[in-house]
């Protein structure tokens, strides 16, 4: 993991740090199950189609989707060119598409500009590149904090850029959703495509977080 | 005024921390996916589209008092219940008490994949020139909205530039209140972070929203 941090697996809520005891969980695991009963018995849904959507965001479409999109910009200009001008179908190109995917826009750091993305709205996300959104990128610290003090932010992350790196933040407010292609690290000139897109983190390509210099801990 | 979002956020002084989390940590329960793959499979039935489920998400008046798949697990009930899919009392049993009502399609497993490819592109055709061009100044409307509304609170009234064109799309406003697509070009339009939060703000900030045709007059 690109951050690590004490505790980190039990803050799955909102700012509100209430406590969720036992009983809670088991309420709300009985709910969906009573939900999940009525539905099935009225015929609406497939069951068999719930585990192929779980399957789906599990094993198939997650960040590292994204990750293989940015590593091939890295090492190959004319992909890089085809998707900033038009990442959709860049995208696509690599077999990348679909729901929360079918608008992309790809925007990349340089030394003089970072961008970071957020939805203030919501929760919109990139799912076909980055898979379903983390915790905090839903939560209300992050999508109130992110447009006014991204520097800020980025501090809770680890990150400190340089002052004179410009912020851009995107808040997706529409359908289009913001792939950010961080910047290649010095000294990965020898690396292979798939080498360099280990090196390629979730929060990499959300701004949050910076590629990870090679050698360093994934 | 009677529509009330609890959802808009940006900007808004909340305090608590931001905890990062490891990329393979997508549930931190089993009804989490379970939620997360019922809401999936009740919007591929068709019975209501995505601007009206957000619509029915931000409108919950414990919002943000629910952790995120409480709030999906809510809003999914909710939609259901206004369209006489199933009642509270089912919810509470657990088991059908009533005959289904008429649904447009079941989203079967060996369609899945073929529907999450798909999507649900929003970009339409229009027979209208964009009003705005890269470059122009513009102002976004002020509000007060009694409906569904994508133009966030924080820029509201503010001055940006347009950047970016993105063509027709769908416009959310209208398609969560069940007024159609209403298609409308949509605009990337970037802010300097002084106007948005005054002279406190760092000089070198910029923020970007999408936003659609009508929430912009020139400035």
């Amino acid at each position: 993991m690109a951050h690590d941090h004490p505790g980190g697996h039990d803050h799955h809520h909102h700012e509100h740090e209430h406590e969720h005891d036992h009983s809670e969980i088991g309420e709300m695991d009985l709910r969906v199950r009573a939900l999940e009963s009525v539905l099935t018995e009225k015929g609406y849904i497939d069951p068999a189609a719930l585990d192929v959507l779980i399957d789906t965001y599990q094993t198939k479409v997650g960040p590292r989707n994204g990750a293989r999109v940015v590593a091939k910009s890295w090492v190959d200009e004319a992909f890089r060119d085809w998707l900033l001008r038009d990442a959709t179908a860049a995208i696509a190109s690599l077999g990348y598409s679909g729901r929360q995917g079918e608008h992309m826009v790809a925007v990349a750091n340089t030394d003089a500009q970072h961008n970071m993305v957020v939805c203030t709205l919501c929760s919109c996300y990139p799912w076909s590149v980055l898979g379903l959104p983390p915790t905090w990128y839903k939560s209300a610290p992050y999508r109130s904090r992110a447009v006014k003090d991204p520097r800020g932010v980025l501090q809770e992350f680890g990150v400190t850029l340089p002052e004179s790196t410009a912020i851009r933040v995107w808040d997706s407010t529409a359908e289009v959703r913001y792939l950010v292609i961080p910047q290649r690290p010095a000294g990965t000139e020898h690396l292979t495509e798939a080498q360099l897109a280990d090196l390629v983190t979730r929060d990499s390509m959300i701004g949050t977080g910076l590629a990870r210099a090679p050698g360093s801990r994934a | 005024m009677s529509y009330v979002t609890h959802a808009d956020l940006g900007g808004r002084n909340i305090t608590g921390a931001i905890v990062a989390e490891p990329e393979g940590e997508l549930f931190h329960a089993e009804w989490e996916a379970r939620a997360l793959a019922l809401t999936l499979a009740m919007g591929g039935t068709g019975s209501w589209n995505i601007d009206a489920s957000r619509s029915a998400r931000e409108t919950l008046p414990d919002y943000l008092q629910l952790s995120y798949y409480q709030i999906w697990l809510a809003a999914l009930e909710k939609l259901m219940i206004e369209r006489h899919q199933v009642s509270a009392a089912e919810l509470q049993a657990g088991r059908m008490l009533e005959p289904a009502a008429p649904i447009q399609r079941v989203l079967r497993a060996q369609d899945v994949p073929a529907a999450l490819a798909k999507g649900s592109p929003t970009a339409r055709e229009l027979a209208t020139a964009p009003r705005f061009k890269a470059g122009d100044v513009v102002r976004c409307a002020n509000g007060p909205f009694d409906h569904h509304c994508r133009l966030p609170a924080y820029v509201r009234g503010k001055v940006g530039l347009v950047e970016h064109l993105h063509g027709g799309h769908v416009f959310a406003d209208a398609n969560a209140q069940g007024l159609g697509e209403q298609p409308q070009h949509l605009y990337t339009v970037v802010f300097e972070g002084r106007e948005l939060w005054g002279a406190d703000a760092a000089a070198d900030l910029r923020i970007s929203v999408d936003a659609w045709e009508s929430y912009l007059e020139a400035a």
